[in-house]
């Protein structure tokens, strides 16, 4: 059975300094930059690529700007930039994240629904949360905590009983819901063009959504016709409980964080006791080749410190890596989010070699065998929720 | 004095009875093929830009979804990020509302949409207080039409703001010294206004044009006055000749208060056309495509607009009925209200018994005919006379067809239009502000 394989794409790589390996690192401010990975990712077979955002300015301060001139700042809006890859590609799935913190869910509904279309048919979409108060600040109406305070807590940084993060996440999980009733407001076969009675829909298929939470309540229907779909693939980030439960509530798919087989191994133990429906995939942070190690280390002395991430780091071979992926197969691990170091040459390593090596054991697909970023995934095309049952 | 050039857009077919569905070559309103072609083929007529309408909330009659005219549509931002794939040097200009984001959120997207079309975008700014659309809000319809006009223009200037705040050498790479941004490149923005209290960095370098085009599409005294402190464009839809020349000369007397000059503010009127190889036969076109418009059922819809209650028993190709309007609370949602109803009633009846006219023949001679109608070379000379004449700067042609309704219009009407000396032919510049001349 084939792996499923995506990559996470971010400026000039995830390593900070990643930027000073490319020819002129003002060109990630071009679409260019962006349209040459894509085609890269896809040339690869990769099911998808997920573009980086967050609300705010990139800071290596947890809840504040700060004044490093060494690292790349200032980043596009993810949909936006997805939108523009999409007539450049026909393949591979596109997942922008979008902030669910201050934007308004009709609004981000929509852009994704309409990023499907676009595509005919490969959009996704991460959800995440902005609990930063210096975010909050640059729309100025409400007032969060520092986020500093909060992960100074005794205990350490798991979030999941911070009544703040707990009250962004009931909010998130609200704008998937209002999100996934939207996608579904209008019925496959509302539109009608019927001459003969001057109709153009069938009033009747298409839904008010009538949603009415703590944080929010929005009527619907869509503005957008259903895309093709039916439901975006929603994709998750997770760390915790309080964020697995999140995206057993409303994803298709989370990416989780283990660092060795023993840990995804209770992760997968974990999410499967909250959803057995989730495609559980892993993040690796990965720097690939001969001179691996080497590159990180050198990468790390210009940035001033060793690289520290959320996820698993990885240096080795493409042929390492692959026996790593498979072993963490095997402890229920369905797919992976390989965020390369630095772009072009660690993604280039990915769509040429690392896929070659599962190729080779089996476990990497010959050709794209669906259309739609669901059907590279599995997951049926649902009917509306709304449709009545025939 | 010197010939003015005309300055030429086009409008995706929108969401009302204008958009011709019946049509046998009529496609799809929401396929990205459509905005493709209609897309392509303003680049190919070299107009200076493509616009997108917005609507945040389906239209109601009756209570209940209206369902007679083309409706559906994708989000507009991103559906033009899409086509500055596909497209080099045409302008994308969507509609977003004020009333329903935030600017520092939106301020970002209209940034990133002008980078990755290398400064070609534009936001056509406009503001609803409508507690019917804000029911799809989470900060919903609130705003009385002052407070809503002065809520946007300290959007707009909070924009711009955020927008200057990243010097324009900002980014200086420089691998070997390690240097991404220049020190101290960054502005921080803080403003505290009456309506927004935004604190913090922006996220993107200063884009291609530095400011998107703003272009503004309200006709009140408010709307008018926003647009001559804070626009480029004005979409009006003052397109016959006497009507334009009048709000032509009142607005750009306006920008003088401001310390603008009267290039720096383009007036492009919203137009109809209709085409024919003979004026006789451009005339039978243009009631033909009427008749399209206003089809039996969507005269009667016209009609309850106007009285206020359920008309569907009457034949829409028989006489205007003696019933009067009811004037409580009226049958429509999200469209601009009718003022004073009994008024429009009163003299659609007298112009009815004048003419002799059925229901739908009414609605089909109040509602409007094309803006401009004969052979390729009369539209052509209309539209430069409109221009020469101090009526528009140039017009936002709207087709009623998806996605065919602009070719003809591009392989007919434009060439005649070069020929006249009125229209480019060839793109000179990169960058919308370079085609509309506001650099």
């Amino acid at each position: 059975m084939t792996l499923h394989l995506a990559v996470a794409l971010d400026g000039a790589g995830w390593h900070p300094a990643a930027w000073r390996s490319l020819d002129s690192p003002e060109t990630i401010f071009s679409a260019r930059h962006w349209a040459e990975l894509v085609a890269e990712a896809e040339r690869g077979l990769l099911d998808f690529v997920t573009i980086e955002d967050a609300f705010g300015l990139q800071s290596t301060l947890a809840d504040a700007t700060d004044e490093r001139t060494d690292q790349v700042r200032g980043r596009f809006d993810a949909v936006l930039l997805a939108a523009r890859l999409a007539p450049l590609t026909s393949r591979i799935g596109l997942v922008p994240t979008a902030t669910t913190t201050h934007t308004e869910p009709f609004h981000v509904a929509i852009g994704i629904a309409t990023l499907d279309h676009i595509s005919g048919g490969r959009a996704g979409w991460r959800p995440q949360i902005s609990a930063r108060a210096a975010e909050a600040r640059l729309v100025g109406r409400r007032e969060f905590p520092p986020l500093d305070r909060v992960l100074n807590r005794p205990g350490g940084v798991d979030l999941s009983d911070d009544p703040h993060v707990r009250d962004l996440f009931a909010e998130a999980a609200d704008v998937v819901e209002v999100a996934r009733r939207l996608w579904d407001s209008w019925e496959d076969d509302a539109e009608i063009r019927d001459v003969a009675t001057g109709r153009f829909i069938d009033r009747d298929k298409l839904h008010y959504i009538d949603f009415a939470g703590r944080f929010f309540s929005v009527k619907g229907p869509s503005i957008t016709p259903r895309s093709p779909q039916g439901q975006p693939v929603v994709t998750a980030l997770a760390h915790a409980r309080l964020p697995y439960e999140f995206a057993a509530g409303g994803a298709d798919v989370v990416y989780v964080t283990p660092r060795s087989a023993e840990q995804a191994r209770a992760v997968v133990e974990e999410v499967r006791g909250l959803s057995g429906e989730l495609k559980i995939f892993a993040d690796l942070l990965v720097f690939l080749g001969e001179g691996a190690a080497g590159r990180k280390a050198r990468l790390d002395e210009l940035d001033g410190a060793e690289l520290v991430s959320d996820a698993a780091i990885f240096t080795g071979t493409p042929g390492e890596l692959a026996e790593v992926l498979l072993e963490w197969r095997r402890a229920g691990i369905q797919g992976f989010r390989l965020r390369p170091g630095a772009v072009p040459y660690d993604l280039e390593r990915i769509t040429r070699e690392l896929t070659a090596e599962l190729r080779g054991r089996g476990a990497f697909r010959h050709e794209y065998e669906a259309s739609t970023l669901r059907g590279l995934l599995g997951l049926p095309r649902p009917v509306s929720r709304y449709a009545e049952a025939p | 004095m010197t010939r003015k050039r005309v300055h030429l857009a086009a409008h995706f077919p929108g969401v009302n009875n204008t958009t011709v569905w019946a049509d046998p070559r009529s496609g799809s309103q929401i396929d990205f093929a459509s905005f493709v072609h209609l897309a392509k083929t303003a680049e190919r007529g070299k107009l200076d830009f493509f616009f997108l309408a917005e609507g945040l909330r389906l239209r109601e009659l009756k209570g209940r979804i209206h369902d007679l005219d083309v409706v559906g549509r994708p989000e507009s931002l991103t559906v033009l990020s899409a086509l500055a794939a596909v497209t080099d040097r045409l302008g994308l200009a969507g509609t977003v509302n004020a009333t329903f984001n935030e600017p520092y959120e939106l301020a970002r997207r209209l940034s990133t949409l002008d980078h990755l079309s290398e400064g070609r975008a534009a936001w056509n700014v406009v503001t609803t207080s409508d507690a019917f659309t804000g029911e799809n809000f989470r900060r919903g319809g609130y705003l009385d039409r002052a407070d809503r006009y002065e809520r946007a223009a300290e959007f707009v200037r909070l924009a711009r703001e955020l927008w200057d705040s990243w010097q324009r050498d900002a980014i200086a790479t420089d691998a070997a010294a390690g240097t991404f941004v220049r020190p101290g490149a960054i502005g921080t923005v803080g403003h505290r206004g009456r309506h927004f209290s935004v604190e913090g960095r922006f996220t993107l370098p200063r884009s291609p044009q530095g400011h998107p085009v703003i272009i503004q599409a309200g006709d009140s005294d408010e709307g008018r006055e926003f647009a001559a402190a804070d626009a480029d464009v004005i979409f009006t839809p003052h397109g016959r000749l006497e009507d334009g020349k009048r709000f032509y000369a009142n607005v750009k007397r306006r920008l003088a208060r401001y310390g603008r000059e009267p290039h720096q503010l383009k007036i492009m009127p919203g137009v109809t056309f209709a085409l024919g190889d003979t004026e006789e036969e451009a005339a039978e076109n243009a009631a033909r495509i009427r008749r399209q418009q206003v089809g039996p059922q969507t005269a009667i819809a016209f009609l309850e607009q106007v009285w206020g209650r359920d008309m569907s028993a009457y034949d829409p190709e028989g006489p205007l009925p003696e019933i009067e309007p009811d004037m409580s609370d009226g049958v429509s949602q999200g469209r601009v209200p009718i003022k004073d109803r009994a008024a429009v009633a009163a003299k659609w009846r007298a112009l009815a018994a004048e003419k002799g006219l059925s229901i739908r023949d009414l609605v089909i001679e109040v509602t409007g005919r094309q803006t401009f109608i004969g052979t390729p070379e009369s539209v052509a000379r209309q539209i430069d006379e409109h221009v020469q004449a101090g009526a528009a700067d140039g017009f936002i042609l709207v087709p009623h067809l998806t996605p065919g309704g602009l070719d003809e219009f591009v392989d007919r009407v434009v060439p005649v239009l070069q020929e006249r000396g009125a229209f480019r032919t060839e793109y000179t510049g990169t960058t919308l502000r370079d085609h509309l001349e506001l650099t």
